[in-house]
């Protein structure tokens, strides 16, 4: 499950990503993997809207997608020359429309564009190394703390939603095959949730809360498992994201209340830089190699 | 290769500037919105034409609220489950013209106060010698806000006590004493509400009483039998208290009829007000609610029908705390005011401002939240508000008390509220499931807003320039020429804090005029006694400004029956219309200003 945050061609998918599946095994979903996303959070987007009204505004969401399209058209044509499917930027621009929440209009346009410009604009060897929504989000959090702040509590709090969501979401991601990541993360979660309730005395139902409410529904699915911005080993996958778990706790301990999407801003890109400092050695050494 | 490098140099400083743009608004929108220096009275009074001053212990008032103890299971979340009985209402109880202010009290054992207004400046708790101060017993509950209305047209305003417990009625027996007649009156057992209005519903001269139920009223909050009575979820819960409507017989009997006449909700009621917003001559019930969307219900005199969705105002859900009316654009409609959350970085509800939208009326009008538009948005965890002209330049004001839990200064409950508020319903409907408060603060020790109207459109927050400085958790607010004077004044009821009187002074230069209104014609089905419902629009320089007499607004309080107006510089006033009602209309053609104008609905 990604943003697909990268243009296509410029950030050539690593021999060691997984290939795709068999072919035959695509009739049970016949969408191209880029469609999978984009449907999926339109989806949980549409039903939560449908049965429990969370957008205030349309218009709010409209332009947050709106924004983060057309940037991402005019940016991929300007540097790359090309027009970039959409999808990637539809998926910013909504999961931007549905976990900013302020009463105002331009933190929508504002944190999608952030979002959209941060792959263009930080990047270590033809890599970006943000999630770009984690990163806009992040940043506005930072930044105008007194206009927004985040989908807490929207669609109910109720068991059914959830459970639809978590079970449509893990088959998808399953297809997707990044079920791993988010099967350690939750993991690790509620490991930890445990350690805090027991650091701090504090109910355990208490700190398993937050993964049950919806803010963590989009972070599982669509944040943590990006493939352009997750190190490329399966391995080096579920390390990463248990570390993000781990950082996230002890941004807990300290009361911290955005920690998943701060612990996400730091480790993700730490272990992006790692994993390219690491290629960009091996690339070296195979040079000196067949120098010698 | 070139071109390329000018595209990557100005795609960063594109970036660049989207990172600054947070701060180019910020500085933008701070200077335009709030005046934030501290100014003496004369610099006040030159500024912004008027000055407050906090004056409570000089006129004799030392109420301090008390917050109930509730059942030891809650302990540890008290603070947060008891964060609500504080609460004023504006009364003349003895008609001697002079109004006297009754204020709620919330421990048990706790007393309430009613101070008698002794013409001099000064007041005198005489609710002990009247019998409606030891209303806290044990077994019955705690006060939580109180509203007056002459329920047998008598013509003293008896008094219906809202309470987390045996709701009580008082009938005010001459402005000598107080007769409890709440078993007569066929009133249920136990309620745990924070808001009721007096309304006369079905215009047949009787005021009928509405009673908004926040915690389910089959919940004895000292005696627990399950800790799952928190809400369901944070926006959409519908586990809450019921509502009631009851209708008043002339008999000094009520009859339920709620369910009757269409009212069937379950969420969780704060803020009940009504006034006539179709002209339709029939109030019509606006509700905000805690944890869910506000209710808006039109009335056709018989049934009640609810619109919230329709009429826009029902949509996004919050924290509903409040509900004032107010026509601050000068045109003769109403706009209505809800107060809710908004803590920098964690929760930005933002407060409503529901804007009727141009050329939407009767019962095709429609509203549009208009408070970032106008400035009122951003008030910190908002309670009671209220309108009036404190400047008398003849357009309304708004004032906003705030402050949850003001406790230790240096740490927040925020972080685990968020976390839990974010839960699943079966975790945060369980108060065992909260973590301890642990003496931590909660949105505490927050800055008040007093809004000046600029009539076009703007609002400015003054609280601090005119003297509006304190910082205690205020809930309820009430507005009231105290000492007839031809200006408003500010009583605010604070949780676990003194009750504080705000006297106001205005500039010389700017006029007014006040009107106290009686009905009648209550023996054959006309107005009824207190005059709730009537409206008065008044017409000047070109202008109208309507206001109706209400039986209670805000949270949890009741403003001054007298309705007052600024006028401005060199007002020339053209008519005042008085739709009674009853129906009947009246027109008083150039009434004189500077005066409180005493009127009687004609035969």
């Amino acid at each position: 499950m990604s943003e697909q945050t990268s243009a296509p061609g410029f950030s050539p998918r690593s021999p060691v990503e997984p290939p795709q599946a068999p072919a035959q095994k695509k009739t049970l979903f016949s969408l191209d993997n880029r469609y999978i996303a984009p449907a999926f959070i339109t989806c949980i987007l549409l039903a939560s809207h449908l049965s429990f009204g969370i957008l205030e505004s349309y218009q709010k969401t409209l332009l947050a997608i709106v924004t983060s399209i057309g940037l991402e058209l005019v940016l991929g044509r300007i540097f790359f020359h090309k027009w970039v499917h959409p999808a990637s930027a539809y998926i910013t621009g909504i999961s931007v429309g549905i976990l900013v929440r302020s009463p105002a209009f331009w933190p929508y346009a504002l944190c999608s564009a952030i979002s959209i410009t941060s792959k263009y604009v930080l990047r270590v060897k033809g890599r970006h190394i943000w999630n770009p929504s984690n990163f806009g989000i992040s940043v506005m959090l930072f930044l105008a703390s007194e206009t927004v702040a985040t989908l807490s509590i929207q669609w109910g709090n109720y068991l059914l939603p959830m459970l639809v969501i978590w079970a449509l979401g893990s088959v998808i991601i399953w297809r997707l095959r990044r079920f791993h990541i988010t099967g350690i993360y939750v993991a690790s979660f509620l490991a930890f949730a445990f350690v805090r309730s027991w650091m701090t005395g504090s109910p355990w139902q208490s700190e398993i809360a937050p993964i049950t409410g919806p803010m963590y529904q989009l972070f599982i699915f669509f944040m943590i498992t990006d493939p352009k911005t997750t190190v490329r080993s399966k391995r080096g996958q579920c390390l990463v994201v248990f570390l993000v778990a781990l950082f996230e706790m002890v941004l807990r301990l300290y009361q911290v209340v955005y920690a998943p999407f701060y612990a996400l801003f730091v480790v993700g890109p730490t272990a992006m830089l790692i994993e390219i400092w690491l290629e960009s050695r091996r690339a070296n050494a195979a040079i000196r190699t067949v120098a010698l | 290769m070139t071109a390329n490098r000018i595209a990557r140099a100005v795609l960063v400083l594109f970036f660049i500037a989207l990172l600054a743009t947070p701060f180019v608004i910020k500085r933008i929108s701070s200077g335009r919105d709030v005046d934030m220096s501290r100014a003496d009275a004369k610099t006040a009074l030159a500024r912004h034409g008027f000055y407050l001053e906090e004056v409570s212990q000089a006129a004799g008032i030392t109420f301090v609220h008390q917050s109930p103890k509730l059942d030891p299971k809650l302990d540890p979340i008290m603070p947060e489950v008891a964060s609500m009985g504080a609460s004023v209402s504006i009364v003349d109880f003895d008609r001697d013209g002079w109004p006297d202010i009754y204020v709620t009290n919330s421990a048990i054992g706790s007393k309430n106060a009613l101070y008698r207004n002794m013409h001099d400046g000064t007041f005198k708790d005489v609710a002990g010698e009247l019998g409606i101060a030891d209303v806290n017993q044990p077994g019955t509950g705690v006060s939580t806000g109180a509203v007056w209305g002459d329920y047998d047209n008598d013509g003293y305003e008896d008094l219906f006590l809202i309470k987390w417990g045996r709701p009580e009625l008082f009938h005010n027996d001459q402005g000598h004493g107080f007769t409890r007649v709440t078993e007569q009156a066929g009133l249920p057992p136990w309620i745990n509400a924070n808001t009721a209005i007096w309304i006369d519903y079905d215009g047949d001269g009787l005021l009928d009483l509405f009673v908004g139920g926040y915690y389910s009223e089959d919940i004895d909050l000292w005696h627990l039998t399950t800790t799952r009575i928190m809400p369901e979820s944070f926006e959409y819960a519908k586990n809450g208290g019921r509502k009631y409507l009851f209708h008043n017989l002339g008999n000094g009997k009520f009859e339920e009829v709620s369910s009757k006449v269409g009212i069937n909700s379950r969420r969780w009621a704060l803020a009940a007000a009504a006034a006539d917003l179709r002209g339709t001559g029939h109030p019509d019930l606006f509700v905000a609610n805690d944890y869910g969307v506000s209710e808006l219900y039109f009335n056709d005199g018989k049934q009640f029908h609810e619109v919230g969705e329709q009429t826009g105002v029902g949509f996004a859900p919050k924290s509903g705390m409040n509900t004032a009316f107010g026509d601050i654009l000068n045109q003769g409609r109403y706009s209505v005011y809800v107060s809710n959350i908004s803590e920098d970085g964690i929760l930005i509800q933002g407060n409503n401002l529901w804007v009727p939208k141009e050329n939407t009326t009767g019962d095709a009008v429609k509203y549009q939240n208009l408070a970032r538009d106008f400035g009122v948005e951003l008030g910190g965890w908002s309670f009671g508000a209220q309108f009036g002209d404190l400047n008398n330049d003849g357009t309304l004001d708004l004032y906003l008390t705030n402050g949850y839990i003001s406790l230790d200064r240096n740490r927040s409950y925020w972080y685990d509220f968020s976390k839990v508020a974010g839960g699943n319903s079966t975790i945060i409907g369980d108060a065992k499931n909260w973590p301890a408060f642990e003496g931590r603060s909660l949105s505490g020790y927050q800055s008040k807003r007093v809004w000046l109207n600029d009539g076009a459109g703007k609002f400015v927050d003054v609280a601090q320039a005119v003297g509006a400085t304190d910082t205690y958790d205020g809930r309820s607010v009430a507005l009231v020429d105290l000492w007839n004077s031809g200006v408003l004044d500010v009583v605010v009821a604070n949780q676990n804090g003194p009750l504080l009187i705000y006297k106001n002074t205005v500039a010389p230069g700017n006029e007014w005029i006040e009107f106290e209104l009686e009905g009648t014609n209550s023996n054959h089905g006309g107005s009824n006694r207190s005059a709730i419902g009537a409206q008065v629009t008044l017409f000047w320089n070109g202008q109208q400004q309507v206001q109706e007499v209400s039986g209670g607004s805000g949270f949890a309080a009741e403003n001054d029956r007298r309705l007052h107006f600024g006028l401005g510089r060199n007002p020339h006033i053209e008519k005042a219309v008085i739709r009674w009602p009853s129906g009947k209309v009246q027109t008083i053609d150039q009434p004189a200003v500077n005066q409180l104008h005493k009127m009687k609905e004609p035969a």
